[in-house]
């Protein structure tokens, strides 16, 4: 392949996303947010069965010994472990790796942005995204003032019935009438399989036009690992930001409660042992930090180089890395 | 016949969906941050040409067609079926009206064109990118008109009816794109 050693992106871009970094540092720095760094190679993996990590082997000096060890998909578990050891309000930029995601807006290497606040709600994290976001492109892309709706109104008003409640023969006759014959055969009676399938197909191509949207209140079994909504147990305290139609982020009101964790730990084995997919060892040192004490905090992951796309308005996730993985 | 998985198709990769060999014109990986990964594909639909999207879970698969695409030599129209051969083995095939399909309006005997074979029977006839075809019927063109600026309707040998430019007259041959079925120039 000619010119395969050159970069994929125009130079513009490098220089775009030095900015796009300098204004994050800026931001948190100006509001006492602490940057850290923590390990891209992690004893433990993830349990969430749609996730599919790198994984190495860890030898010592002569290559005797060995252990498995894994290219994290998130720093989310680590990240906790330092704000149960009282850190305070920490971010991190960092990169994560997630194996068989590739495509337009997928490389199985990326660019993230996490950050904790602690004494944060949802609705003082979403505060705080639509600032951030606000500095890094509203301006430039002439965005119109944020909207905040939630999983259900949406997945109503764009798929016609209740994501929660409709019966999954609903579920097929309007995904039918939507253009998506394919969908029953597909999702049969897996309720989390229909609403990906169905939010990700029809309602989120039409989230974030002109203006970010705030997306809260998913429903509880889809996995996350967010806390249980009070009052309102089918829904958890969840947020997912849209912008052009791509999803740029994903935030919780921590789950702090260690037994309500582990369980969800164990409900993906489960279905990981269903599928044949590999079971790695639960995190225990996160249950431990969980165990000893969470602070209440709101967390949340940005991807940098999706947000790099919509400031460059490119294609493809190619036209902002130096080196995708094809040709890293 | 090979299976293909989601992460195997590629534009130009022949496969079978719901009893029909279709080819894939594009794929896109389609996966919420927490949640399935879909991979949403368009594909034409080669017996019929028809565009569909159809969305896959990743990773299921699709049988492989056995299509080819062979270059033969359009031979001659019995008034019901349209004769083909290869001109290296002599091999003939025989397709109808339907399967010719637009085709017909450019094929002239002893062209060379893309037969679409499914296990062996043809299923589509692409005529070459460019034939050269003579005029039959053109209104006479008006003197000292150069390029043309509007045109005007004529008949081909074939049947085929194309915009030519004033100044090209009936009994001249001239080349066509038929891709696009527009007029490229006179041919000497």
């Amino acid at each position: 392949m000619m010119a395969e050693w050159r970069p994929s992106c125009p130079l513009a871009a490098l220089e775009t996303r030095a900015g796009l970094l300098a204004t994050i540092r800026r931001f948190f720095a100006a509001r006492n947010v602490l940057e850290v760094e923590t390990p891209l190679l992690c004893r433990a993996g993830v349990t969430d069965p749609n996730l599919h990590p790198f994984t190495t082997v860890l030898r010592r000096p002569g290559g005797a010994e060995s252990d498995r060890l894994y290219l994290q998909t998130s720093p989310e578990f680590a990240m906790k472990r330092l704000l149960a050891a009282g850190s305070g309000s920490i971010y991190q930029i960092c990169k994560a790796f997630r194996n068989e995601e590739a495509g337009r807006h997928h490389n199985p290497e990326f660019t993230l942005l996490e950050w904790y606040r602690v004494g944060f709600d949802l609705a003082q994290l979403i505060d705080e995204i639509d600032a951030l976001l606000g500095e890094i492109c509203r301006d430039d892309l002439n965005l119109e003032s944020s909207e905040r709706l939630s999983y259900r109104e949406l997945f109503r008003e764009y798929v016609g019935v209740d994501p929660l409640l409709a019966s999954f023969r609903e579920l097929a006759e309007c995904s039918k009438a939507q253009g998506l014959p394919e969908a029953e055969a597909l999702c049969g009676d897996n309720r989390s399989l229909w609403l990906d399938l169905l939010f990700s197909h029809l309602v989120q191509p039409r989230l974030g036009r002109g203006r970010v949207t705030f997306v809260y209140d998913f429903p509880a079994f889809l996995p996350s690992l967010a806390r249980i909504k009070l009052g309102d147990p089918l829904v958890v305290e969840r947020v997912e930001i849209f912008l052009g139609g791509l999803e740029l982020g994903n935030g919780f009101y921590e789950l702090a409660d260690a037994i309500e964790q582990e369980e969800r730990f164990d409900r993906d084995l489960v279905v990981r042992r269903e599928n044949g997919l590999p079971l790695p060892a639960k995190d225990e040192r996160l249950l431990a930090a969980l165990r000893s004490g969470l602070p209440d905090c709101s967390g949340i992951a940005l991807g940098i180089d999706r947000l790099l796309m919509i400031m460059m308005r490119a294609e493809s996730i190619d036209n902002v890395l130096a080196f995708p993985t094809a040709r890293a | 016949m090979a299976t293909f998985s989601t992460n195997e198709f590629r534009g130009g990769l022949k496969v079978m969906l719901d009893g029909d060999p279709c080819s894939i014109i594009e794929n896109e990986f389609v996966k919420p941050g927490k949640g399935q990964a879909f991979n949403r594909v368009k594909l034409r639909n080669l017996k019929t040409g028809r565009v569909i999207e159809r969305t896959f879970k990743s990773g299921e698969t699709l049988e492989g067609a056995d299509v080819v695409d062979t270059e033969m030599q359009y031979l001659y129209n019995d008034g019901e079926q349209w004769h083909f051969m290869v001109p290296e083995s002599f091999e003939q095939y025989a397709a109808d009206t339907n399967t010719v399909g637009d085709a017909k309006k450019w094929l002239k005997e002893q062209d060379v064109c893309i037969v679409t074979l499914y296990n062996g029977t043809p299923i589509s006839v692409t005529p070459p990118n460019f034939v050269e075809l003579t005029i039959v019927e053109t209104d006479p063109g008006i003197r000292g008109d150069t390029s043309g600026g509007g045109g005007k309707p004529a008949t081909l040998d074939t049947g085929a009816v194309v915009r030519v430019p004033l100044f090209v007259q009936t009994g001249e041959v001239i080349k066509v794109d038929t891709r696009t079925g527009e007029y490229v120039s006179r041919v000497k």
